[in-house]
């Protein structure tokens, strides 16, 4: 075990408590950087989807996991930034710019949408939240003129410096990665400075943040403006991933994925939403299997065991039937979310934690050790 | 004219007067404590001084200011803090967080600046630690400061609390039953503190109290309330044997 001897305030401060840090993160960083070298370029474009939700992962830590104030609207800002992005580049706006008014635009809409949930908490604000998701969805569809409706947009490839960014090259994994990794920078230092602390105070107790002279109403828009315009810098690089956008890609579902990366990843640390991230990208891919050679090998297994070739055949359609049927994946989504919500409620980073405590101490690790305690000191008099 | 000073100060909850009509005044640098049955209205005073409720008529004056309509949080921008009676602390948080939250009227940084962890923001940052690691030492807290608030003892949360109303460097400090939940010694160490506050911090204390023995030791003067008025005020002997106070405590 590693014993830290503080001698300076600065060693709170450092986002590196020590060498290891910079050790570790450092090999993880030379890896991303030769990955698009390496790997196919499906993986690689898996990659480019883990950094995108990861960013938005980490705007929704930021207004969920650190604020307190749930939402299921992000697809709706992701939707906002992909949009903002797609109708200014018909102008010619270079791709800096747009990136950056992708970004802004949709912090001031989650400023706006952060007004009325002053007023709102809890179950109340999630539903606020979905409509403000619905009604958004609606006026991409009916707004033709800017949107075109239901034909959906389609995205030119990304001028940059006077070169092509093509949706599949590396460079464009290198932007998406950088975005991420200066989100995750950015949100760091907030979180070691007054805003953040005052993001986790209004989380806690809200009577206790104002009473410490907190405006908890102007953190809580200011929150939703962060939270959003990270949110829209992502949407601004998923349309260009996808190069072609249309409303119904901005649905309920995608808000739900992107509370399950936080929920799967952890809500406390920013390391649970690229954990997360990786989780739910990596689910199509295995629905995919699921689909492709899930009937082969039961099937298989079933003929090895001594079914017969018809009755190998009945069990072939019936596994594909199941593995290709509709909803299949929002059950799995539900699934998930219950067994996490249960069994690992620190989500995967709070598994890793474990993990690597089990090891430092490894003797003597107790399992009662994250047992949740209940202490009954909390006043419900002032909520 | 007085330091602090509440004027006709009423709450009304429907046909409840939780407060009715209270007056008093607080002088620099002196330590007040309101006493009273359950339900006598104390604590509704604290959260009317500390905006939580509007009060229904009445005006309350900070240094010959009127704060009757300051939001919640200004009145810990003008320095005035509190202690919440159950503890309000920030359960998924370090101390070392805790307290620092307690310095946010002080934090000059801006939004843009705090995202680039700009020098400035790092000096504040140090600035902040320092005046905290004052009160850590004032308060005897070092051996908590990385600890979560949610697997620490009530004895020490209380103390916490207080550590975090101080670090705010408030000029008037609403303290809300220090003592309940806490031993003998605890409690002994807490009137020291309090003392100390008033003599070593320059600190104006209002505290709300049914530990007499903490009242006589520590307050200057005394205020009983029952039924949201003011029973008796005056130094804690006078108030203790004023008869409508043992009438209401007794119930004869």
């Amino acid at each position: 075990m590693r014993f830290l001897f503080k001698t300076d305030y600065d060693d709170d401060i450092r986002l590196f408590p020590h060498s290891g840090y910079v050790l570790s993160y450092g090999t993880l960083l030379a890896l991303l950087l030769i990955a698009p070298f390496v790997l196919s370029s499906y993986l690689v474009s898996q990659l480019v989807f883990v950094c995108i939700y990861a960013t938005v992962g980490v705007a929704l830590l930021i207004l969920t996991g650190f604020t307190g104030q749930a939402s299921l609207g992000h697809a709706a800002f992701l939707a906002i930034g992909a949009y903002t992005a797609a109708y200014l580049q018909q102008f010619n706006v270079p791709f800096p710019l747009y990136f950056l008014a992708s970004g802004l635009l949709t912090g001031v809409i989650g400023a706006m949408v952060g007004f009325p949930a002053l007023r709102l908490q809890g179950i109340y604000l999630v539903i606020a939240t979905i409509s403000f998701a619905f009604i958004v969805e609606e006026i991409l569809a009916r707004w033709e003129s800017v949107t075109h409706g239901n034909e959906g947009m389609r995205i030119k490839t990304i001028q940059l410096l006077g070169t092509q960014v093509p949706r599949d090259s590396p460079t464009f994994y290198f932007l998406c990665l950088a975005v991420l990794v200066l989100t995750i920078v950015g949100a760091l230092n907030l979180l070691r400075s007054p805003t953040g602390r005052a993001f986790v105070a209004i989380r806690d107790s809200e009577t206790a943040a104002r009473s410490m002279g907190i405006n908890v109403s102007l953190y809580k828009v200011k929150s939703f403006a962060i939270s959003a315009a990270i949110t829209g810098f992502a949407g601004c690089l998923f349309a260009h991933k996808l190069s072609f956008i249309s409303p119904e890609m901005f649905t309920l579902q995608l808000s739900i994925e992107f509370i399950i990366v936080i929920l799967i990843g952890g809500t406390f640390s920013l390391h649970g939403a690229v954990l997360g991230a990786i989780f739910v990208v990596m689910i199509d891919p295995f629905l995919t299997y699921l689909k492709d050679d899930m009937p082969g090998v039961i099937a298989g297994f079933a003929a090895a065991i001594g079914a017969g070739s018809a009755r190998a055949a009945q069990i072939h359609d019936a596994v594909a039937a199941f593995a290709s049927a509709n909803g299949l994946k929002g059950a799995i989504y539900g699934v998930i979310i219950v067994v996490f919500v249960l069994f690992e409620p620190l989500g995967l980073y709070g598994r890793w934690l474990k993990i690597k405590l089990f090891f430092q101490l490894f003797p003597l690790y107790k399992r009662a050790t994250f047992k949740r305690q209940k202490i009954y000191v909390k006043s419900e008099r002032l909520r | 004219m007085s330091y602090f000073r509440a004027e006709n100060l009423s709450l009304h909850f429907g046909g409840l007067k939780a407060v009715d009509a209270v007056s008093f005044a607080v002088e620099k640098g002196e330590i007040l404590s309101i006493i009273g049955p359950n339900g006598a209205g104390k604590s509704s005073i604290f959260n009317l001084i500390s905006r939580i409720y509007t009060p229904t008529s009445g005006r309350i004056f900070f240094e010959d200011r009127d704060i009757t309509d300051a939001p919640a949080y200004g009145i810990a921008k003008l320095g005035i803090a509190r202690t919440f009676q159950n503890i309000e602390l920030f359960e998924n948080a370090t101390v070392l967080s805790n307290l620092l939250v307690g310095r946010h009227r002080h934090s000059t940084t801006r939004l843009w600046q705090e995202l680039l962890f700009l020098p400035s923001v790092r000096m504040n940052e140090k600035e902040h630690r320092y005046r905290v690691e004052q009160v850590i030492e004032f308060l005897d807290l070092e051996p908590y400061r990385d600890k979560l608030i949610s697997g620490l003892p009530y004895g020490v949360r209380k103390v916490i609390e207080l550590a975090r109303a101080l670090c705010t460097e408030p000029k008037l400090i609403l303290l809300d039953e220090p003592s309940s939940g806490l031993n003998v010694e605890e409690t002994d160490d807490m009137s020291f503190w309090i003392r100390d506050m008033k003599s070593e911090l320059g600190v104006t204390v209002v505290m709300v109290e049914h530990d007499m023995t903490l009242v006589n030791r520590v307050s200057d003067r005394v205020i009983a309330l029952n039924y949201g008025r003011v029973l008796a005020m005056g130094t804690p002997s006078e108030v203790q044997g004023h008869p409508d106070v043992v009438a209401a405590y007794l119930g004869v």
